[in-house]
């Protein structure tokens, strides 16, 4: 345990030691820019909301968390210093666990950084901060959800790109669980197995917490979910370190 | 190698490093151990003081004494120059000093290098042989090697292993005198030899021609030496000797033997 931080200070020291972090975060606040204001209708609108800032995340993360999750250990096997750090005296845990935060932390970061969002709005009328504040809260978790899938992925996969794309792959389908064209597909189903199916989409539970609802039911299936995907993580690490 | 890191996990049976097996306590063996892996992997957007660093943080240093161990496995090889660079900036034979410098930050008991010298210049060669015989007199230092002359250079116990299996395990001396060249005397002359005279003399297994004109070796039978017959045998006849050589054994020809699987 006592070495954890010591993994995550050099994991996020190393997303800030290449270009990628800064690519990322410019990549990450022009689209949520973008699709705020010209496809979300931000000023069109009218209201004094961050509705159509949040409900892009959803689809905005798909395509760049992957990215930040990709290299966690995919980049390892590939350099060999996999075998330098799994003969260090630190538990499996430890590793999973550590790169994990760290790249949790650096998508924190970028969240952070589109408060000028927080801050337009606030001028422009009187939001309710604390839906605001319950959807940052949301889309962060939701942005450890994927990242805990694409860092399963990347254990799977030697190589980045294929890493990436499985990870695309997977969050897709945890989104699109909860949407009609999905829903519908099962009709022949009794009503559980698609209630139970709609209740495993990202989609679902994002909207209600970015809609200031915070019910612990949803904190709990993020949490589920991230901790399920870090198990699942350690284990392919295990498995597939030698390959 | 990788089993005794921890890496990977035996198939069968087990090994313990100091009293700590390598299954059930890996995290305390791993404190053992350290651990240059094959090409030295580090991490290349570090620096290297970073590096350093965060292996002295991983093994449990802080503050003062973090910087103290640093400075003393950069001092033991030589690695002042470069701790501002970052690690894949570096030519190959720095890159495996740093990898050399991160195993023995923590003053391990038990240190297993993995090719330690493989794909290094002469200089540097000698360097790190001349490093890992410094760290043996306080340490077990365990070397895999494909370089046969390395054996000779540092070991004292050499083990063969071929598909999984032991197949010699003895010091280097040992190993070249299950060579048949083991005492063996290659002599070169200006005349040519009496080889027939050669191998009448007691002790002699055999003599073999070699390409050079007018050079033979002289083979002893095991456990023979055979040398001062010879000796007499050149005054005796005056045959003009420019060359003379007393073998101690092919530890190349041993290990092809073994590795193939004859009887020697």
């Amino acid at each position: 345990m006592s070495q954890l931080p010591v993994i995550f200070k050099r994991e996020l020291a190393s997303y800030f030691a290449t270009p990628l972090a800064y690519v990322f975060i410019v990549i990450f606040l022009v689209l949520s820019g973008v699709f705020t204001f010209y496809l979300g209708g931000f000023y069109e609108r009218g209201q004094a909301d961050l509705t159509p800032f949040f409900s892009f995340h959803t689809w905005l993360y798909l395509f760049l968390v992957p990215a930040i999750a990709m290299r966690l250990w995919a980049e390892e096997r590939k350099s060999g210093s996999i075998e330098l750090l799994m003969t260090l005296p630190i538990t499996r845990f430890e590793a999973v666990t550590g790169k994990f935060l760290a790249a949790w932390v650096f998508a924190g970061i970028a969240l952070l950084l589109t408060f000028p969002m927080v801050v337009t709005v606030n001028y422009l009328g009187e939001p309710d901060n604390g839906v605001i504040a319950a959807a940052y809260l949301g889309s962060w978790l939701l942005a450890g959800a994927f990242l805990a899938i694409g860092s399963c992925m990347s254990a799977l996969a030697k190589n980045q790109v294929i890493a990436f794309i499985l990870s695309v792959a997977v969050c897709f389908l945890f989104i699109v669980s909860g949407l009609p064209m999905v829903l519908d597909a099962f009709a022949w189903a009794p009503q559980w197995l698609i209630d139970a199916v709609a209740s495993l989409s990202f989609l679902i539970r994002f909207d209600s917490i970015s809609k200031g609802v915070i019910d612990l039911r949803d904190l709990l299936y993020f949490v589920t979910l991230i901790v399920a995907w870090l198990a699942a993580t350690a284990v392919v690490v295990d498995l597939k370190k030698a390959a | 190698m990788k089993m005794l890191t921890g890496f990977l996990a035996p198939s069968s049976g087990t090994a313990s490093i100091l009293g700590h097996d390598i299954q059930s306590q890996t995290l305390q063996a791993q404190r053992q151990i350290g651990y240059l892996p094959e090409g030295a992997p580090c991490y290349g957007d570090m620096t290297v003081r970073g590096f350093l660093e965060f292996i002295a943080e991983v093994r449990g240093f802080r503050g003062a004494d973090k910087r103290q161990r640093v400075e003393a496995a950069v001092a033991q090889v030589e690695l002042e120059k470069v701790l501002g660079q970052s690690i894949e900036t570096l030519s190959k034979g720095f890159k495996r000093r740093v990898g050399l410098a991160q195993a023995i930050l923590h003053d391990p008991k038990v240190l297993i290098l993995d090719e330690p010298t493989d794909g290094l210049d002469p200089n540097q060669k000698h360097q790190v042989r001349q490093l890992i015989q410094g760290l043996a007199h306080d340490k077990i230092v365990i070397i895999s090697t494909h370089i046969l002359e390395e054996v000779t250079a540092v070991c004292t116990r050499a083990v063969v292993i071929a598909g999984g299996k032991l197949v010699a395990d003895g010091t280097p001396l040992e190993l070249e005198s299950r060579s048949k060249y083991h005492q063996a005397v290659t002599l070169v002359s200006d005349n040519p030899l009496d080889d027939i005279a050669l191998a009448a003399l007691p002790g002699v297994a055999g003599v073999e021609l070699n390409e050079r004109e007018n050079s033979l070796t002289v083979l002893a039978q095991p456990g023979q030496v055979i040398f001062p017959q010879i000796n007499a045998l050149i005054s005796q006849r005056g045959w003009v000797v420019t060359e003379l050589d007393v073998e101690r054994g092919r530890l190349d020809e041993v290990f092809r033997t073994l590795t193939r699987g004859e009887a020697l």
